[in-house]
C-alpha cells in the first residue's frame, strides 16, 4: 500500500518532529483556533471548554436473544471548531454512540449509561422538551445516504423551512429566503428556482449538499456527520468534504465525522477515535494514529485501504475473521480472535484481561488498548514493510 | 395531470365496456333459455308463449345485434314489446321483468341509499382504521397496542352478517338504542331522520371492516417509522406527534389507499348484507332479489354496471389521490 494520505502524513510530522513544540495535542484545535480569530469570531475562551464531553458511555438494546452491547465505556471531547473522526467497521458502535448524543434511540428499548453534556446540558435522561432545544439548533446531523434521509414527499425548500421554523419565530416566506440562501451557500445552482424541487429530483451529490444546507440552517455548534460521502460519487466526495471544512471554518462548529474511510479522517479530522466491538481501541491526533498506530485492529484498518495509484505489487490485507459477537463479547480483548499478534503477549493476558486505554509510546493524548509489550515497534518493523515498503525504505534510508 | 386523467377516463370507460358485454354474454351463453324467466311469470310456460316472447324480445336475433340494441338503449328512447309494449326513455337499461318499470327510474330511487351507505361505511372505516393504525404504531409492543391488534384479529374473525344480526337484534329491536334503522332519503325527509337512519349501519360496516385497516396501517406504519426520513424529521427537534402525523402519516398512507380502491369491491358485497339486515332498500337489495328465480335480467344486468362504474370511479379517484400525495407519482 502506498497510501497518498499515509505518504502525506508521515511528510508532515517528519518536517515537524524535530522543532521540539508538540505538534500534537493541543496543536490541531490551536491550529483551528487561528483560523477561526481570522474569520472574525472574537469567541475568546469559549474553545477551551469541550462542547460535548461524552463520559463512559454504554449504550445496550435488550433484544429476546440478549442484551446487545452496542457500546461500552466509551469517552471522548469534541471542542468548537474541531473535527473528531471516528472510525471502524459496521457494527463498532460509532453511529449509535453518536445518534445518542441527540437522543434518537427510543427510550424504551434502550439503556443508557454515563453521561453525555452538550454545553453544559446532560443529555442522558433528558427530557423530550429538553432534546428537542438541542436537536437541530445546537447539534445537527448529517445523515449517510440523503436519498433515503430525505422525505420523497416534500419539496427540499419545505423540509429546510421546517427545520429553521422550528427553532426560529419567523414567517414561512422570511424561512423560505433562509433556505434559498443556505442551499446558494452549499452551492446549489440556480437555488431560488431548486428549492421548489422534490428530493428525486436532484442528483446524489445535490441531495447531500442539501442535507448540509438542512442541518446548517441553524449554526448548529455540533454537527454530526455520519457517513456523509458512502452512498457519493468519489468526485462527489471530495467536494462535499471539501465543503464541510470550509462550513465549519466559517461557522467554527464542532464536527463529527463517522466514517469506516480512512482517506475521510486523514482529510477532514483532527483527532480520531478507533472504535472496535463497541469500545474505544485507539484514539488520539490523526496524524499520530496515522503514522504511529500501537493497536493491531488499526494496522488492520491502515492495511486494508485500497489505493489505485498504489504498486501493484502490493497486496490490500484484510482483517481476518468477522466483527466480534454484541451480543456475546469475547473474553479479555476484543480483537483477540483476529489478532495476529496476540502469541507476542505472554500468558494469555489477551484473553482473560482487557487491556486498559493507556498512553502509546508516541505522543501525547495518544492512547490505546493493548497488552502488547511495545507495539510501536513491532509496527515500525513488522507491519509497515508489508504495507507500505517505500515508506519504510525511507524511514530507513533517513 | 390532465393528459393523465383523460388517459385514465378511457380506460376506465373501456373496463365498464368490457364489463358489459361480459354479463350480457353470461346470460346468453349460457345454459337456459334467455325468454324463459319472463315466459315462467305469469302463469303456466306454453312453447307458444316462449315462441312469441322470444319473437318480441329478439332473442331469436344473433347476441351482438342485441348487444347493440341494448348499447343503444342508453342513448336513444326505446320500445319494448315484452307480452305488451313499454316504452323505456333514454338512457334505457330495459324494463324490470317483475315490476315491469323502468331499470334506469328504479336505480335511481333506490342509489342514494346505497351510496349513502357505502360511502358513510368507507369513511369510518378509512379514518379510524387509520388512526388506530397509527396510534398502535406509535406505541408498538405495549399492552394497549397488542390488545387493538388482539380485538381486531377476533373482530374480523367474526363473519361481517353475524356482527350486523346481532348489532340489529341487541342495538336496534331489544335496547332499542337505534330505534330506528331504515333509509330516508335526505331530499324529502332532511339531514337528522337520514343521519339517525343509517347512523347503526354506518357504524357496523364501519367499525367491523375498521379492523383489518388498523392492522395494515399499522403494518405500513410502523415499517414507515423504521425509515430514514423519519429520524431525519426527529434529529431537526419536531414534537413526536407531528413526525408520526404529518412525516410518517403521509408516507404510510399510501398503500393503505390502494388498498382501500381495491376494497371498494367487496364494499358493494358488504352493503347487500347490510341493505338487507337493516331493511335498506337499495341497489344491493334489489340485484340480490333480481337474481331469484325467474332471474329479472335487465336488472340484474343494471346492478352489475353499477357495480363496475363504482369501482371504476374509486380506483380513478384513488390514482388521483396517489399523484396528490406522492410527488413522484406526478412528474413520471
Amino acid at each position: 500500500m502506498s497510501d497518498r494520505f499515509l505518504q502525506g502524513a508521515h511528510a508532515r510530522t517528519a518536517a515537524q518532529g524535530d522543532s521540539g513544540d508538540s505538534t500534537h495535542g493541543s496543536a490541531g484545535p490551536a491550529g483551528e483556533a487561528g483560523t477561526v480569530t481570522s474569520t472574525g469570531t472574537t469567541d475568546g475562551g469559549a474553545g477551551r471548554d469541550p462542547f460535548l464531553v461524552v463520559d463512559h458511555l454504554s449504550v445496550r438494546f435488550p433484544t429476546h436473544d440478549g442484551l446487545v452491547q452496542a457500546v461500552t465505556d466509551l469517552s471522548y471531547t469534541v471542542r468548537q471548531g474541531q473535527t473528531l473522526g471516528i472510525v471502524g467497521e459496521s457494527g463498532s458502535g460509532k453511529s449509535v454512540s453518536s445518534m445518542a448524543v441527540l437522543g434518537l434511540h427510543n427510550p424504551k428499548s434502550t439503556r443508557l449509561e454515563g453521561s453525555i453534556t452538550v454545553g453544559g446540558q446532560e443529555v442522558v435522561g433528558a427530557d423530550d422538551a429538553t432534546m428537542r432545544k438541542l436537536r437541530g439548533k445546537e447539534v445537527a446531523m448529517i445523515f449517510q445516504d440523503p436519498l433515503t434521509a430525505l422525505h420523497p414527499f416534500y419539496t427540499i425548500g419545505q423540509q429546510i423551512t421546517e427545520a429553521y421554523r422550528i427553532h426560529n419565530d419567523v414567517s414561512k416566506g422570511d424561512a423560505k429566503k433562509r433556505a434559498i440562501e443556505m442551499l446558494d451557500r452549499v452551492g446549489i445552482p440556480q437555488a431560488r428556482s431548486r428549492v421548489d424541487d422534490f428530493p428525486h429530483q436532484f442528483s446524489g451529490g445535490m441531495r447531500q449538499r442539501a442535507m448540509i444546507a438542512m442541518a446548517l440552517v441553524n449554526d448548529p455548534k455540533l454537527v454530526i456527520a455520519d457517513e456523509p460521502t458512502t452512498a457519493l460519487d468519489v468526485t462527489v466526495q471530495a467536494q462535499i468534504l471539501d465543503l464541510l471544512q470550509d462550513l465549519q471554518r466559517e461557522f467554527n462548529s464542532a464536527i463529527i465525522i463517522i466514517t469506516h474511510d480512512l482517506g475521510v479522517i486523514a482529510e477532514m479530522a483532527d483527532d480520531v477515535l478507533v472504535m472496535y466491538g463497541g469500545r474505544a481501541v485507539e484514539t488520539g491526533p490523526t496524524k499520530l494514529i496515522l503514522t504511529h498506530p500501537e493497536m493491531p485492529y488499526t494496522w488492520g484498518l491502515l492495511s486494508s485501504v485500497a489505493d489505485v495509484a498504489a504498486d501493484t505489487n502490493v497486496r490490500l490485507i484484510p482483517i481476518p475473521g468477522n466483527p466480534p459477537s454484541l451480543l456475546n463479547p469475547p473474553s479479555g480483548c476484543p480483537f483477540h480472535p483476529r489478532c495476529a499478534h496476540r502469541d507476542k503477549v505472554p500468558g494469555d493476558l489477551c484473553v482473560t484481561t482487557l487491556p486498559e486505554l493507556l498512553p502509546a509510546k508516541v505522543g501525547e493524548q495518544h492512547l490505546r488498548r493493548c497488552h502488547l509489550p511495545d507495539p510501536e515497534a513491532i509496527y515500525r518493523t513488522e507491519v509497515l514493510p508489508e504495507i507500505a515498503p517505500e515508506l519504510h525504505d525511507d524511514e530507513v534510508a533517513g | 395531470m390532465f393528459g393523465f386523467i383523460v388517459r385514465r377516463l378511457m380506460s376506465s370507460a373501456l373496463v365498464v365496456i368490457l364489463t358489459s358485454m361480459f354479463v350480457f354474454a353470461l346470460f346468453f351463453l349460457g345454459p337456459s333459455d334467455p325468454a324463459r324467466p319472463l315466459c315462467d311469470l305469469n302463469g303456466k310456460c306454453t312453447p307458444e308463449k316462449l315462441q312469441v316472447l322470444t319473437e318480441q324480445m329478439g332473442f331469436d336475433q344473433p347476441v351482438a345485434q342485441q348487444y347493440l340494441t341494448w348499447a343503444k338503449g342508453l342513448f336513444h328512447d326505446r320500445t319494448i314489446t315484452m307480452g305488451g309494449t313499454y316504452h323505456c326513455d333514454a338512457p334505457c337499461l330495459g324494463i324490470s321483468y317483475s315490476s315491469r318499470n323502468e331499470v334506469t327510474a328504479e336505480l335511481k330511487q333506490k342509489y342514494p341509499a346505497t351510496l349513502s351507505l357505502a360511502i358513510g361505511g368507507a369513511l369510518i372505516y378509512l379514518v379510524v382504521g387509520t388512526i388506530l393504525g397509527t396510534l398502535a404504531a406509535k406505541v408498538r409492543g405495549t399492552a394497549a397496542d397488542r390488545g387493538l391488534v388482539g380485538a381486531s384479529l377476533v373482530i374480523s374473525s367474526i363473519p361481517y352478517y353475524v356482527v350486523a344480526l346481532l348489532a340489529w337484534i341487541y342495538l336496534s329491536l331489544q335496547w332499542g338504542i337505534f330505534p330506528d334503522t331504515s333509509y330516508h332519503p335526505i331530499t324529502t325527509d332532511g339531514v337528522g331522520p337520514w343521519f339517525w337512519g343509517l347512523l347503526l349501519p354506518w357504524m357496523v360496516l364501519g367499525l367491523t371492516n375498521s379492523t383489518q385497516y388498523a392492522r395494515f396501517s399499522r403494518g405500513q406504519m410502523v415499517e414507515t417509522l423504521g425509515e430514514d426520513y423519519i429520524r431525519t424529521a426527529t434529529a431537526k427537534g419536531l414534537r413526536t406527534n407531528r413526525v408520526v402525523f404529518k412525516h410518517a402519516l403521509r408516507a404510510a398512507i399510501v398503500p393503505v389507499i390502494t388498498i382501500f380502491g381495491l376494497d371498494f369491491a367487496y364494499l358493494l358485497v358488504g352493503t347487500v348484507f347490510t341493505e338487507t339486515i337493516f331493511d335498506i332498500d337499495g341497489i344491493g337489495r334489489w340485484g340480490i332479489r333480481a337474481l331469484r328465480a325467474p332471474v329479472d335480467f335487465p336488472v340484474v344486468a343494471c346492478t352489475v354496471l353499477v357495480g363496475a362504474v363504482i369501482i371504476v370511479i374509486a380506483n380513478l379517484i384513488v390514482d388521483i389521490l396517489y399523484s396528490v400525495i406522492d410527488p413522484r407519482v406526478r412528474v413520471s
